[in-house]
């Protein structure tokens, strides 16, 4: 069963129209089967239409879509020999960040992003992909340990932000968000980030101080949720549209802003209609990235992110 | 204004103008609630005499506290693009942003001058939380990315006194990536074997805790002061419990290891000289210190010392 986001409606309806045919007794018959063709037609114009002019909250929604690609079918999908590393190795393992060594075409790298999961029981295991200060100090260690052996380091941000709660600022929330920045700008190695779908305040840039920042097409990188920021500056959670297209967090509004250095196209439909075929084109992309690295060595890669970095909104954009 | 004001002619009404007497004198203790003398306010270095809640402070006030003989050059910040989203809320960000330059007379949240601490040059970045809640956007942030290079030029030790609610939301994406260039700033003065103290005032909160001012070599908080991540509130709707007493104060954070000590403002200036004293200058305590500065441009102040314990590594 997909599901489906309410300004999909038109398209479920007929996606619906054109199952119900598909299963009628004389499915066979020449009328229906051109019937269907016709439907089919009609809806992938429709969601063409849709996607091609989708507003800044509804790709909020799309990014936060429940059926899209995440960390886990990213790694399965373009990581050979992936080899899972645990632990802060000061207080726990934070499931919400996955984090390890793996082969990228052949080249051994290190991977670690957020993972959301994919049903109630993998949501809960990965907290949602907010990570505590322990994701953080983990991401931090990953980083370090593949700059010491020359690792090239890729990262994928998917996450609501970091995790508020009481725990989590005991141990220090801020501090290792702020060392996990820290490490991401002081590495020596070809660090490649890619928000595959909700970049959410400092919770993502602790993973995304990269050369080269990618983003998916329909997702989203802001400083706060649209709800939050509504809620702050609107009084009222319900203005959380307006607060979308003002905080200006879509990958075409970010490779404007020269935070985004390319967009990777999704799937008609969004990332979520096919999942193989995004994972696919998220790996060439990450290809042409690294490549455009290569031959850099740490002093001109360290050098290269901080003018990136500084460089950031100096041009009155 | 009532029908009076309207009725005296003007000259009568300039003569009882009440712009002759200061409106503050007093001030009412946020903590205590106990109306406190401007004048003993002012001496007390702003902290209540009879709770000792530490108010909070503006940047000169701060500069004036902390340099020696409160003498300080303030310096020009970088000019940034104003309104770098044309953003939009109830109302316009450019609208609120000269709103609140005009009422505070200054450019952004930030403030950074130079001077003598404990008779040697120091750097010293103040944030003004009265304006826009001391948030942190592209002025803020190029300011810090200022004080560092000048700091490095003046081979002098950084220190920062974040009071911020955390990102300017209404800089959106550009005020989270201030994040990513403060901490290329402090980096820079590390890079340099320079010193970066931090200064906790109340409040440090958000994207501005989770950068900067969580890397400082050390870290000061002033009592009392709410320091932490996420709003209180935001946890309490997350968790769905009370916070504990005292949750995100300067003296939970002391005991949970997140800050190195929580110092009254009135010994915070000697706490400073001291540990850029012992940490950096390499001189004898500063109270036997000669009136005048001894350090000079790039010259050690005790030539004695091996040139390569100078600078300890940072890690």
């Amino acid at each position: 069963m997909r599901s489906f986001l309410d300004f999909e409606q038109p398209i479920a309806e007929l996606e619906s129209k054109i199952e119900e045919l598909r299963h009628l007794p004389g499915a066979a018959d020449i009328n229906i089967a051109d019937e269907v063709s016709k439907l089919q037609a009609k809806a992938e114009r429709l969601l063409r239409q849709t996607y091609a002019k989708l507003t800044p909250w509804q790709k909020v929604l799309v990014a936060r879509h429940p059926d899209r690609p995440h960390l886990t079918d990213y790694l399965a999908g373009l990581i050979t020999d992936f080899t899972p590393l645990a632990g802060d190795r000061t207080f726990a393992e934070d499931r919400a960040i996955i984090g390890g060594l793996g082969r990228f075409r052949d080249t051994p790298v290190m991977v670690l992003g957020q993972e959301k999961g994919a049903d109630t029981e993998s949501r809960v295991r990965h907290n949602f992909g907010m990570a505590k200060p322990e994701g953080y100090r983990k991401a931090r260690r990953l980083m370090e340990l593949a700059d010491r052996f020359g690792l090239p380091i890729l990262t994928m941000v998917d996450t609501a932000g970091a995790y508020p709660g009481i725990g989590a600022e005991e141990r220090g929330q801020a501090e290792a968000i702020a060392r996990a920045i820290e490490a991401g700008l002081a590495v020596g190695v070809p660090f490649v980030s890619v928000i595959i779908g909700e970049g959410g305040s400092g919770g993502a840039i602790a993973l995304a101080t990269a050369n080269r920042v990618l983003m998916l097409e329909h997702a989203v990188y802001s400083v706060i949720s649209p709800e939050g920021c509504a809620s702050i500056l609107w009084r009222s959670g319900e203005h959380a549209q307006q607060a979308a297209e003002a905080l200006k967090l879509t990958a075409q509004d970010l490779l404007r802003l020269g935070v985004a250095d390319t967009i990777i196209p999704e799937p008609l439909g969004g990332a979520h209609r096919d999942h193989a075929a995004t994972v696919a084109t998220v790996g060439d992309a990450i290809a042409s990235a690294f490549s455009s690295l290569a031959g850099m060595d740490g002093a001109t890669l360290r050098l290269q992110r901080r003018e990136k970095f500084l460089a950031i909104g100096q041009n009155g954009a | 204004m009532n029908w009076l004001t309207n009725f005296v002619p003007p000259k009568i009404r300039a003569l009882v103008r009440k712009a002759d007497v200061p409106d503050n004198l007093w001030h009412k203790c946020p903590a205590c609630g106990q109306m406190l003398f401007h004048r003993e306010l002012e001496a007390n270095l702003h902290v209540c005499h009879h709770c000792g809640h530490h108010l909070r402070i503006g940047a000169r006030r701060r500069f004036a506290m902390l340099f020696d003989d409160a003498t300080y050059h303030e310096i020009e910040l970088p000019k940034t693009a104003a309104d770098p989203l044309k953003f939009r809320d109830v109302k316009r960000y450019s609208d609120r942003l000269r709103e609140a330059q005009g009422r505070h007379q200054a450019d952004d949240a930030i403030k950074v001058a130079h001077g003598r601490l404990g008779g040697a040059s120091a750097v010293v970045a103040c944030f003004e939380f009265d304006f826009m809640g001391g948030s942190m956007g592209v002025a803020v942030g190029e300011a810090l990315v200022a004080a560092a290079r000048l700091a490095v030029l003046q081979q002098a030790p950084l220190v920062v006194v974040p009071a911020s609610g955390g990102a300017r939301m209404q800089e959106g994406i550009l005020s989270l990536m201030q994040m990513a260039r403060t901490t290329i700033a402090i980096e820079e003065v590390r890079a340099a074997g320079l010193p970066y103290l931090v200064v906790l005032a109340d409040p440090t909160t958000g994207g501005v805790t989770a950068s900067f001012a969580m890397l400082g070599d050390i870290t000061v908080a002033e009592p009392g002061a709410v320091i932490g991540f996420a709003g209180a509130r935001v946890i309490e709707e997350t968790i769905r419990e009370k916070l504990p007493e005292g949750f995100q104060r300067a003296e939970y954070l002391l005991e949970h290891g997140m800050v190195d000590m929580v110092v009254p403002r009135r010994e915070l200036r000697q706490t400073l000289i001291r540990i850029l004293d012992l940490l950096h200058r390499r001189q004898p305590p500063a109270e036997v210190l000669p009136p005048q500065p001894v350090l000079v441009g790039k010259e050690p102040a005790m030539p004695a010392l091996p040139a390569a314990e100078d600078h300890p590594p940072e890690r």
